[in-house]
């Protein structure tokens, strides 16, 4: 057994469809705006899809032309929330091999893949980068950012698909708990708006097709969802032991109390319809975190949108908090609003968790016109939610193809 | 269709600011890649090639080795294209 520090949040960074930063897409998330929108390139004509969530800065306009070339966009985009992240938390002073890196991507480096294939097949082998391979590999972020910031207690990155980032964190606050680290620089990122990766989701039947109206497209727990909306960016937390924050006086935002895993066993890709494993993962979460189910005010809920998994979620949620606890507890979905980053999502989700704990105000799910009659708990719609005062915890949920579950505990005040 | 040195010095100096963000102005024939200009082994990969395109010289990997300098890699091209 290692210690059994407390691990708290000091540090917020991200790059989302809603902005940039952190506070440009908190304040687009409590204002509803949502950040889809029609793809406009050529390739999008031959799609049955046609519109995603990029990101609303793009990497080129904020990194120097020479990092940007030697960079996947997954690692650009790492590099501008983690930098967000390491400013916000007040540039810890940390011994080097007490300072680690937890930060995955659910696909890698796609766009450089695909995109030096084609050089290859047109132009020949010397023509390929010499820097196609770290740029490609899953952990290639994770790389870039322990380089960056000289971590040498761990490098790692998870990957679980869409639990990708959650998996991250809750890997990173298990290193701190288990005393290998102090601080852990974690969370996730994607960047796979390409048309072949389109195509792969859209076969499958995957994706909303809502192209006549794409802001509205992404609309979880409504009867009309037909899918998720693609999206790309990152999110970075850094998580430190509570000690180490409070001995250099830092700003603390809120516990990253617990984390939860399961799997299914069940299915590729199809959740398992009453979210059992989903609601083994929470109970866990709640008890490595040691809060109660009547504490959960708010959950940040995966709900991407599909017809199979958004109510089986609510399903899993009330199981696991029980009636009265889940009576209670308020849900939305903020993939309504950013899309689905994948394996950037839960990190992204983590950030407006703990942010909805520190501001007490609960960002919603918008574009829900006809609530599905199977859906378990009151889900907060259209507008922000003030959450009450006082000691207080809130759940973020995220599941991943391959049957991954993930729930993420925090606790505030 | 030859280049001057001075063309091929000038020509060296854009691809190694556009691939290794050093000031083409700083491209002078006295520098050693490595040593003056810090540029890693897998981006002289990039400038040969780059040096391949546009000159038509094709440096091969045990040469490239022992070009250290700016006027290593110019006098190398030169002398190439004047065998061409």
């Amino acid at each position: 057994m290692g210690n059994t520090s407390g691990v708290v949040v000091t540090g917020l960074g991200a790059t989302t469809p809603l902005g940039g930063d952190v506070p440009s897409t908190w304040s687009a998330l409590l204002a509803g705006h949502s950040g889809v929108r029609a793809l406009t390139d050529d390739w999008a004509e031959a799609l049955p899809v046609r519109f995603a969530a990029a990101a609303a800065v793009d990497p080129a306009e904020v990194l120097p032309r020479v990092r940007l070339r030697r960079l996947d966009r997954t690692q650009q985009f790492a590099v501008i929330a983690a930098r967000e992240a390491w400013s916000d938390a007040g540039e810890p002073e940390v011994d080097p091999v007490r300072l680690a890196v937890s930060v995955s991507s659910g696909i890698g480096g796609i766009l450089t893949t695909l995109n030096q294939y084609d050089v290859f097949r047109e132009r020949g082998w010397q023509r390929v980068s010499p820097f196609t391979v770290p740029m490609l590999m899953p952990n290639g972020p994770a790389g870039a950012l322990g380089v960056e910031y000289g971590a040498r207690a761990g490098t790692h990155a998870m990957v679980s698909a869409c639990a990708s980032s959650a998996e991250s964190i809750g890997y990173g606050i298990d290193m701190i708990r288990g005393g290998r680290a102090d601080v852990v620089i974690a969370g996730g990122v994607e960047a796979s708006i390409h048309p072949l990766n389109i195509a792969a989701f859209a076969s499958m039947r995957a994706m909303s097709t809502r192209n006549d109206d794409p802001e509205r497209a992404s609309r979880p727990f409504d009867r009309g969802r037909d899918g998720f909306v693609m999206a790309e960016g990152a999110g970075i937390l850094v998580l430190e032991s509570e000690e180490h924050a409070r001995a250099r006086g830092a700003r603390i935002y809120a516990e990253a109390a617990g984390a939860g895993y399961s799997s299914d066993g069940y299915d590729m890709v199809l959740p398992h319809p009453e979210g059992e494993g989903a609601a083994r993962a929470i109970e866990q979460s709640l008890r490595q975190a040691e809060v109660a189910p009547g504490d959960i005010a708010y959950a940040n809920a995966h709900a991407t949108s599909t017809p199979a998994g958004d109510v089986a979620e609510t399903r899993a949620i009330r199981s696991a908090l029980g009636d009265a606890a889940a009576d209670r507890v308020v849900v939305s979905s903020t993939k309504s609003m950013t899309g689905h980053l994948l394996g950037g999502a839960g990190a992204v989700e983590s950030i407006a968790t703990v942010l909805a704990l520190h501001h007490r105000q609960a960002p919603p799910t918008i574009n829900i016109e006809d609530l599905d009659d199977g859906v378990a708990v009151e889900i907060i719609q259209d507008k922000s939610r003030d959450l009450p005062q006082g000691p207080l915890a809130a759940l973020n949920n995220s599941f991943g193809f391959g049957g991954h579950n993930v729930a993420l505990v925090f606790r505030h005040g | 269709m030859a280049y001057t040195e001075q063309q091929i010095l000038e020509g060296l100096g854009e691809i190694v600011d556009e691939i290794a963000g050093v000031p083409a102005a700083e491209v002078t024939p006295d520098k050693s890649f490595v040593d003056d200009l810090d540029i890693d082994s897998l981006s002289m990969v990039e400038i040969a090639v780059a040096a391949q395109d546009r000159f038509g010289v094709e440096i091969p990997d045990d040469q490239l080795k022992d070009l250290k300098t700016v006027n290593d890699v110019t006098n190398y091209i030169a002398k190439q294209e004047a065998s061409a």
